[in-house]
């Protein structure tokens, strides 16, 4: 599934990349990780970005988890329970979704521009359905980012980029525990005023191993094996308990 | 010490979950109930998504129910050719309960649903309970005078076909009673992620008229295979079985039921089965209340499910 959607967004990178090449502005960025490993212990991991600017101007970071269909709801009472009546699907909805930059976004930034980028959850195009009352796609797309935000998922607040001289920057981007799996994208922009000119982009794989990932793939490739040893261990920790006390 | 559970997809904390598994243990194993109906709600209170909480708890209970046999088993409290007219009605169930909550997942229902069945059942088995063990206390206030055995009008249940005979329950009935029974038990096993004992005791002893000696034996006879099967229909069909979660669940659990089961013998059983009841209608009344309060956000996410 992940191989699929990775193979598939392989022309948008180069696109991407390939278009403000030709900028005179230099912008060297590198992530210290390229890999996040879910492992048993994973509880989050954070990762350093760090790169290089020619002359003046600020960079703002964008970072985009993996894209998935998200089913939004909304309860209305009925008969005095609360009842999901209404539903609305996004068809592509980032499974992260987090920004950095290197000065309040309304200081360098015009409000197009920041919409062209899809920079600020404000301005993330997450495919809502055609023909349908823009007032209510409004209000499932405004539930959708709340919801994301909620879960540390999404962040409405901008991360700070630290300038280390004028050239040298970092920032540290924080991926929580219940991160999605996949393929992200890192997109770098160099704003001098107020229009981008440069930008660069580096992917970052978020993935279980290990134990996780054999447990998890076991589970979905092999799922009826996987119901009948969840069962077996099930009896022998119950036969084991009952032998062990009966002694004791 | 955290831990990423591989199929819920977040991290916990080994200790919490332990402690939890401890906990619902040793209510289980002093009121001597399955305590799916407290775990359940509990997982999906502490973040474990709801349809890995109710498969998973249908894991936990194969390993507490095989240990629970076991000794009854011993004591040749176990009616095998009941329980397994129970387990075929358990495995219809059970498989169209799977059926039901996949088709409810797919359209946004099942939280509700997973809500209702809890404040119907554990409301009304709640209630009868409490009222039962009432009129107990007070008749034993009273001095002991001997039971009453209500002996209410079975003409309907007389009539049904497919007559059998239960050698170790002492009965002839129609094979449809227990096969409803088992049905009914194992429509809720896979819904509500419980056993489905705190329904099936009652009915076994009102409904098929069973001695209470082989009651509890054989309804966790019918219960091992049951959510068994529970945990394999959800295992293919939804991949919601957590394994790391379940073991971590049944280490505590199974240590909890011992202590439990000693604390137990130090109160009577109409106490007991007080306690038992003001519980059950404590889970029935905060679920209840759950879904009749305005929540925070009127709006929910979710995956789609099914591509």
């Amino acid at each position: 599934m992940f191989r699929g959607r990775h193979i598939l967004s392989l022309p948008f990178f180069l696109l991407f990349v390939a278009m403000p090449g030709s900028s005179s502005a230099q912008l060297i960025v590198d992530l210290s990780n390229h890999l996040v490993a879910i492992t048993t212990g994973f509880t989050g991991q954070e990762v350093l970005l760090f790169g290089t600017t020619e002359g003046e101007g600020d960079v703002v970071v964008v970072v985009r988890g993996p894209e998935s269909e998200v089913v939004v709801r909304r309860k209305g009472r009925k008969m005095g329970i609360w009842v999901n009546e209404s539903e609305m699907i996004f068809r592509s909805v980032p499974g992260y979704y987090a920004i950095a930059t290197s000065r309040p976004l309304s200081e360098f930034l015009p409000e197009r521009v920041a919409a062209r980028h899809q920079i600020g959850v404000s301005n993330l195009r997450v495919n809502a359905p055609e023909n349908t009352d823009p007032e209510a796609v409004e209000a499932f797309r405004e539930a959708l980012i709340r919801n994301k935000i909620r879960q540390n998922l999404f962040f409405a607040e901008a991360e700070r980029i630290a300038f280390l001289g004028n050239r040298l920057f970092r920032t540290d981007m924080r991926f929580p525990a219940n991160a999605p799996v996949g393929t992200y994208i890192v997109q770098i922009f160099l704003v001098v005023d107020g229009e981008v000119v440069n930008a660069e982009i580096t992917p970052l794989v978020i993935s279980k191993v290990g134990f996780e990932a054999g447990v998890f793939h076991f589970a979905h490739r092999h799922s009826l094996a996987y119901g009948v040893l969840a069962i077996l261990i099930a009896v022998v920790a119950g036969w084991t308990a009952s032998a062990v006390f009966r002694k004791g | 010490m955290d831990i990423y559970l591989p199929i819920a997809e977040i991290s916990v904390n080994v200790f919490l979950i332990l402690g939890l598994g401890g906990g619902v243990g040793f209510l289980s194993g002093l009121f001597g109930v399955g305590g799916g109906f407290l775990m359940t709600p509990l997982l999906i209170f502490i973040g474990i998504p709801p349809a890995v909480a109710v498969a998973t708890e249908a894991n936990q209970i194969v390993a507490s129910s095989v240990s629970g046999v076991l000794a009854h088993w011993k004591r040749g409290n176990v009616d095998f050719k009941m329980g397994m007219v129970l387990v075929v009605g358990g495995f219809a169930g059970s498989g169209a309960g799977v059926w039901l909550f996949t088709l409810l997942r797919e359209m946004g229902q099942i939280d509700l649903v997973i809500k209702l069945s809890y404040v119907v059942f554990l409301g009304i088995i709640g209630l009868l309970m409490l009222i039962e063990s009432i009129k107990a206390m007070t008749r034993h206030r009273g001095k002991k005078s001997q039971q009453s055995k209500s002996k209410s009008s079975r003409s309907w249940i007389d009539v049904l076909p497919l007559k059998m005979r239960f050698r170790r329950s002492r009965l002839y009935i129609s094979a449809l009673l227990p096969l409803g029974v088992g049905f009914v038990v194992g429509v809720l096993a896979a819904i509500m992620g419980v056993g489905g004992g705190f329904i099936m005791v009652p009915a076994m002893i009102y409904l098929l008229g069973m001695p209470t000696a082989v009651v509890v034996g054989t309804s966790l006879f019918q219960i091992i295979f049951v959510t068994a099967n529970v945990t394999v229909l959800q295992a293919v069909s939804n991949q919601t079985v957590d394994v790391v979660l379940a073991l971590l669940l049944l280490i505590g659990g199974v240590i909890g039921a011992q202590f439990g089961a000693r604390a137990g013998a130090l109160l009577r059983g109409d106490q007991l089965r007080g306690l038992l009841a003001l519980m059950v209608l404590a889970v029935a009344v905060k679920i209840g209340f759950d879904v009749i309060v305005t929540p925070a956000d009127l709006y929910s996410i979710g995956n789609v499910v099914g591509h």
